[in-house]
């Protein structure tokens, strides 16, 4: 039974998942900035959009002065993901934590700094931070659990149970890496292309017409990330060049994270999104030579501004 | 002799000024910016920097007033070409034409308007700094050859190369002039997009081991298409690559294309890694690296639209 869960690092996503929650547990946010913890305890956290809800939290930047979770999620950008889990490191012995980044390898740079029990995600919903203590949830969909490590199933189904409850979607898996997977490689060439050329997801990134258009390169980044995927033995949820004509032929004009980083001059996920799925294929003898590239240019990027 | 330079930018003003400071020389410069040409009439057009120039040159925005001219000498952008040509091509009835431009694919352009042309590669650059006013800053060779499908004559191109030396350009006739201008294009195919892709000077992409790797590749890919067409490298794009980036050479120098993306102008994307791409596809050479760089530069100029 999960009675308490403590959200760490308070951006959009777990702004979302404190302010739902909040409303079926005791919910407490770890947060890095004290004056943030200070609104949150003052005046707690309101979601509007596709919910209209308040709620009431403890907020700390020290883990030491929140109650002890049964549940703890892991919510910062993956490029915090060392520094936040050195600070949980020696704290909550007794939680199941689980991680909600793009990339492979984010539950593990958390685990290895405790022997938590150890669950993974992937998440689709979407928001917008307007205040410390106020978000907009934007996009309802889903988030994907599954077990990693010392957890079961079960584990993966009792934190989805307790998402949906709260009023947000969620679904169990018994082995995430098919989900994780094909959204790795959605990201890993959306993400990079974006924040290179600095186009938004659009409808440009499926055209395939003439030979210099971008559908032809999105297209060879997915298919270098599915020979990977096949040398890991991995079988696709969804097809990631699918994915991407569905998304654009939506209509909808997404801005990827990355091109949002890259416009304001923030380090990037590139090294826990296109850096793993490239990490992956030199370690599967898999030649990744596009996304080797994207993640040269979009490293390079970063440093143009340091 | 009479001379007309098309396209009278920071490359072309260098060839009008010094072969305006010729007694037996007559030279006209088309160009559309009216206050660059009314200055040229009004002070002549001056030189700084590398040289101190001031050279006797006829301007107009009006193809019109054009004389019959022996030879012109084509310096605009790659995507001007045939605008500049279908205007200007009355005055080459009976001489011969030469591109100084960059990239591949120019000669093919100025053959469909005039009947002797010139293929040329020059490596001096510099910058318009005030109307009637340019600074010269790399000093260098330039070679011309007859473009094999419709050749201007060996005398021709002789005495075009021999004025243009006398002039203070260093010129020189060649029987196949195909080497220097793919050492050229690869070079600058292999560098200027990095540079406009990250942001980073030419010294500093070069300084970024991964970075120097990913020029290599391009540098392969372009070798091979110019090895598919016979064509024989002058000397080692990658010893010119390493050659600018020492910190006298052009280490701070942002490539054109980074200065055309920082301005928000098209770039010439399409003459130099298009044209590769192009070239490779005619003769069965794979470019991937090129095709690659040449989607995300077109996304770029594309998301300006948005």
């Amino acid at each position: 039974m999960i009675e308490r869960v403590c959200v760490a690092g308070a951006g959009v996503i777990g702004s979302l998942f404190a302010g739902h929650l909040a409303q079926v547990a005791d919910v407490s946010v770890l947060t890095r900035r004290e004056d943030h913890a200070r609104v949150l305890n003052d005046e707690g956290l309101r979601v509007s959009g596709r919910s209209d809800l308040r709620a009431s939290l403890t907020a700390s930047t020290d883990p030491a002065a929140l109650p002890e979770p049964d549940l703890v999620l892991v919510c910062c950008k993956g490029t915090d993901l060392e520094e936040l889990g050195a600070r949980l490191g020696g704290h909550f012995p007794g939680a199941t934590v689980m991680t909600v980044q793009n990339g492979l390898g984010a539950w593990e740079i958390v685990g290895s700094h405790g022997s938590w029990p150890m669950l993974a995600s992937v998440t689709f919903m979407s928001g917008t931070r307007h205040s410390d203590e106020h978000v907009e949830y934007i996009l309802d969909t889903a988030t994907w659990i599954g077990p990693m490590r010392d957890t079961s199933h079960a584990d993966a189904e009792a934190v989805a149970d307790l998402i949906r409850s709260s009023g947000l979607k969620a679904e169990a898996f018994d082995d995430l890496r098919p989900a994780l997977w094909s959204k790795l490689i959605f990201n890993a060439t959306v993400n990079a292309v974006a924040a290179l050329t600095g186009l938004p997801h659009e409808p440009r990134f499926a055209e395939l017409e003439r030979p210099s258009d971008l559908g032809h390169l999105v297209l060879a980044l997915m298919d270098e990330g599915k020979a990977v995927a096949a040398a890991a033995g991995v079988e696709l949820r969804e097809d990631p060049w699918e994915m991407n004509v569905h998304a654009t032929q939506r209509g909808s004009r997404h801005f990827p994270s990355m091109l949002e980083d890259v416009e304001a001059h923030r380090p990037t996920e590139i090294e826990l999104i296109t850096g793993s799925l490239v990490r992956e294929g030199n370690r599967l003898a898999v030649p990744v030579p596009l996304h080797s590239a994207l993640y040269q240019l979009v490293k390079a990027k970063e440093a143009s501004w340091e | 002799m009479k001379v007309c330079i098309v396209g009278c930018g920071a490359v072309g003003s260098l060839f009008a000024a010094n072969l305006g400071t010729l007694d037996d020389v007559e030279v006209w410069a088309y160009d559309l910016a009216s206050d660059h040409v009314d200055a040229i009439n009004r002070d002549g057009l001056r030189l700084a920097g590398a040289g101190d120039v001031v050279g006797r040159v006829r301007a107009t925005t009006d193809a019109a007033e054009l004389p019959p001219c022996d030879f012109g000498i084509v310096a605009t952008k790659a995507m001007h070409t045939e605008g500049a040509i279908a205007a200007t091509a009355h005055a080459f009835a009976n001489g011969s034409v030469a591109t100084v431009q960059n990239g591949i694919g120019n000669e093919e352009v100025l053959a469909r308007h005039c009947e002797r042309v010139i293929r040329g590669t020059t490596f001096p650059a510099g910058k318009v700094t005030a109307p009637g006013v340019v600074q010269w800053d790399v000093k260098g060779d330039t070679t011309l050859g007859p473009f094999e499908p419709k050749p201007a004559s060996a005398d021709a191109i002789e005495q075009l190369a021999d004025a243009c030396t006398r002039g203070g350009m260093p010129t020189l006739a060649v029987a196949d002039a195909r080497g220097p201008q793919w050492r050229k294009v690869i070079f600058n195919a292999a560098t200027n997009p990095l540079g406009a892709l990250t942001g980073l000077t030419h010294g500093r992409v070069c300084e970024q081991p991964a970075l120097r790797r990913l020029a290599s590749q391009l540098v392969d890919e372009g070798k091979a298409v110019a090895a598919a067409q016979g064509i024989e490298l002058d000397s080692d794009p990658e010893e010119l690559i390493d050659y600018a980036a020492r910190p006298e050479v052009a280490y701070g120098h942002k490539a054109s294309m980074l200065q055309d993306v920082e301005a928000r102008r098209q770039t010439e994307v399409d003459y130099l890694n298009g044209g590769i791409a192009d070239f490779g596809e005619r003769y069965g050479v794979a470019t991937p690296g090129h095709e690659m760089i040449r989607a995300l530069v077109k996304g770029v100029e594309a998301s300006w639209m948005e």
